[in-house]
């Protein structure tokens, strides 16, 4: 194609990102290096009849002019990325040299509002994840095996937890979950403990929004394994059967090396959709157990003050981790497109 | 036909079986679970004496007269006027999916028949931005549009979604034209065509299958958005999920669970419907860009 072509056809497409994606970025960068103006404050004084006071007084209208003349705010370089809603070096200095093993300093870090958010993403990530594929490579399994006729409705119903509004699903699960919802009751039962409360405790918390997020992500892998089955060697799988290797051999050295590339597609797709969990946490009410990096953005920009600033550096700060996250992917790629 | 690689002994069928009833019921039952409670009253959905009131109603009977009540329904759709913020997501969902596929198969088609490497670049480009979070751009978007007076419309939304639609877009249907062999258009454009014609009298007519799907994705992305529709939309203009998450209540203000719960199922709703027409395109758009690898 050519080169003039090309760029007719991608033109609007290209636009839009540009627009919307690339050039946000660059303001994101901008706004996290800058705070809000500080609102202006002038001395007056008052003379009376017994002497004179001063007070001092928000000029309400020097504080517009200056916010209307530089609206991004005033120059902080990099120093809310240093404060102690983000990277706290101050803070992570001082527990370093006051805690005594490693263990406490680590436990003291994550109380810090960012670490606490980066812990819990990444923990979530690293479980989920693997969790997702083991299930949905399972499901996969079962539903292959059983009768053609079956096959459609259990596809469908697999496909339910997936599609479904995320924000909306955890709502659906958090109500069963809640003391007084069926799963809820069935726990205090099970666990022989009336006051049993997924709300109040932490880790019931964090295990909850982890089934949470293999029972929305194992229908994705489900069907790319399932698709994948589809396309297994049969006469491969039956030169095995004759040469004597047991079923598990056959999915350990037939079926597992076949599905390996889809392995790589699906945890790429999770690890960047487990990276940006949020609507789970805003459905559970969990923010006072388990808060994640997009959950703290959010939080940020909601509410009454738009703490834009602050909201940005946590964006940068996201953006630098998935890039970091995703780096060995495109390293490659890249290899790959070279070497064609 | 069964082949003797398929054949089973009797404990893992029984293992087998067990485990799907088990998914079955962990993928389905909190859906009915919701549909059935939906039409109780609070006391009963979450019920502090005993949990088997909600499938009874005992509450709802001595509230109302009946087991089962609208009372929830009316509440979020009369009173909270839910029917606005379905109104807007129908509109945000249908100039979303319309203009991405416009934008996406021109592009898409570009894409999968170049061979340069600003075409590697690009795509890679893609993969990153589809990789961000899409809350990470709000705090990029909010000064912008509140100093353009561009916030809180749907047509703000509908340009922003597309956008963030756009990198997935791109990628799903750049695959989908690499299906489509390249001898069709270079005929055309041998027999005189030029590179557009040749996309339109040729390519258009055998692409809908992959842009249906495509589209099936997009309309998902934009029904189920819920970070950047909340930030910036106004309270007037709320689509239907940031609206259910306005019914939990705030710190500030108290909520009504039972409206959500209501809201909840009709959201859930058409989402059911979209599976079970189009269950096939579903399948084959999540596998598309797998088995390519």
């Amino acid at each position: 194609m050519k080169h003039q072509t090309f760029f007719w056809f991608v033109l609007p497409s290209v636009l839009v990102m540009l627009l919307f994606i690339a050039f946000p970025i660059v303001s994101v960068v901008l706004q996290s290096l800058h705070a809000e103006h500080e609102q202006v404050i002038v001395v007056v004084e008052n003379c009376g009849p017994f002497g004179c006071t001063q007070s001092a007084k928000i000029d309400t209208e020097a504080t517009e002019a200056l916010r209307a003349a530089k609206p991004l705010g005033r120059w902080v370089g990099p120093n809310t990325y240093f404060d102690r809603g983000h990277l706290a070096l101050n803070e992570v200095v001082a527990e370093w040299q006051s805690a005594d093993t490693l263990g406490k300093f680590f436990s003291r870090l994550i109380n810090l509002p960012f670490y606490k958010a980066m812990f819990f993403t990444l923990t979530y990530t690293f479980i989920v994840t693997p969790l997702t594929l083991l299930f949905g490579f399972s499901i996969a399994v079962a539903v292959n095996s059983a009768s053609k006729l079956l096959r459609g409705p259990l596809i469908f119903f697999t496909l339910l937890p997936m599609i479904v509004t995320p924000l909306v699903g955890s709502l659906i699960l958090f109500w069963m979950i809640d003391a007084r919802g069926i799963i809820g009751a069935m726990l205090q039962w099970a666990a022989d403990n009336p006051n049993l409360s997924v709300k109040a405790s932490t880790p019931l918390m964090w295990i909850m929004l982890m089934v949470y997020g293999v029972w929305h992500s194992a229908p994705f892998a489900f069907i790319v394994y399932y698709a994948g089955l589809q396309t297994v060697n049969k006469e491969i799988l039956e030169a095995a059967v004759v040469d004597g290797a047991s079923r598990w051999e056959r999915i350990r050295y037939v079926v597992l090396p076949h599905l390996l590339p889809l392995t790589t597609f699906i945890a790429l797709i999770q690890l960047m959709d487990n990276f940006r969990v949020f609507e789970p946490i805003v459905s559970f009410s969990a923010a006072a157990h388990a808060t994640s990096l997009s959950w703290a953005i959010y939080n940020d920009l909601g509410g009454e003050t738009r703490q834009l600033s602050s909201a940005a550096a946590t964006s940068v700060l996201t953006i630098i981790g998935i890039s970091i996250l995703l780096s060995p992917v495109l390293v490659r790629t890249w290899r790959d497109f070279s070497r064609k | 036909m069964s082949t003797i690689s398929q054949r089973q002994p009797a404990s893992l069928r029984v293992l087998i079986v067990g485990f799907l009833i088990c998914w079955m019921l962990a993928a389905a039952f909190p859906f009915f679970w919701t549909l059935w409670g939906s039409f109780k009253v609070e006391g009963d959905f979450f019920s502090k004496a005993n949990w088997a009131n909600a499938l009874l109603g005992v509450l709802t009977e001595s509230e109302t007269g009946n087991t089962f009540t609208g009372v929830a329904y009316e509440g979020a759709w009369v009173q909270e006027q839910f029917w606005r913020a379905t109104l807007n997501t129908a509109l945000v969902c249908l100039f979303v999916v319309t203009i991405s596929l416009t934008l996406g198969t021109l592009g898409g088609y570009a894409l999968s028949r170049s061979n340069e490497r600003y075409t590697f670049w690009l795509l890679i480009i893609a993969l990153i931005f589809r990789a961000m979070p899409p809350i990470t751009l709000v705090s990029g978007y909010l000064p912008v549009f509140f100093q353009w007076n561009l916030w809180g419309h749907l047509p703000t939304a509908i340009i922003v979604l597309v956008a963030i639609n756009q990198p997935f877009t791109l990628w799903m249907l750049h695959s989908f034209f690499k299906n489509i062999p390249q001898d069709l258009d270079e005929s055309a454009m041998v027999d005189g065509c030029n590179r557009f014609q040749a996309f339109r009298r040729v390519i258009i007519p055998v692409m809908w299958p992959g842009v249906i799907t495509t589209g099936l994705f997009s309309f998902l992305l934009a029904y189920n958005d819920f970070a950047v529709t909340a930030m910036i939309l106004s309270k007037e203009n709320q689509t239907m999920v940031p609206k259910i998450a306005s019914f939990l209540g705030t710190t500030q203000t108290k909520g009504n669970v039972m409206f959500a719960v209501a809201s909840v199922v009709s959201v859930t709703a058409p989402l059911f419907m979209l599976i079970m027409f189009f269950q096939r395109q579903i399948v084959s758009g999540l596998t598309a860009g797998a088995v390519k690898g």
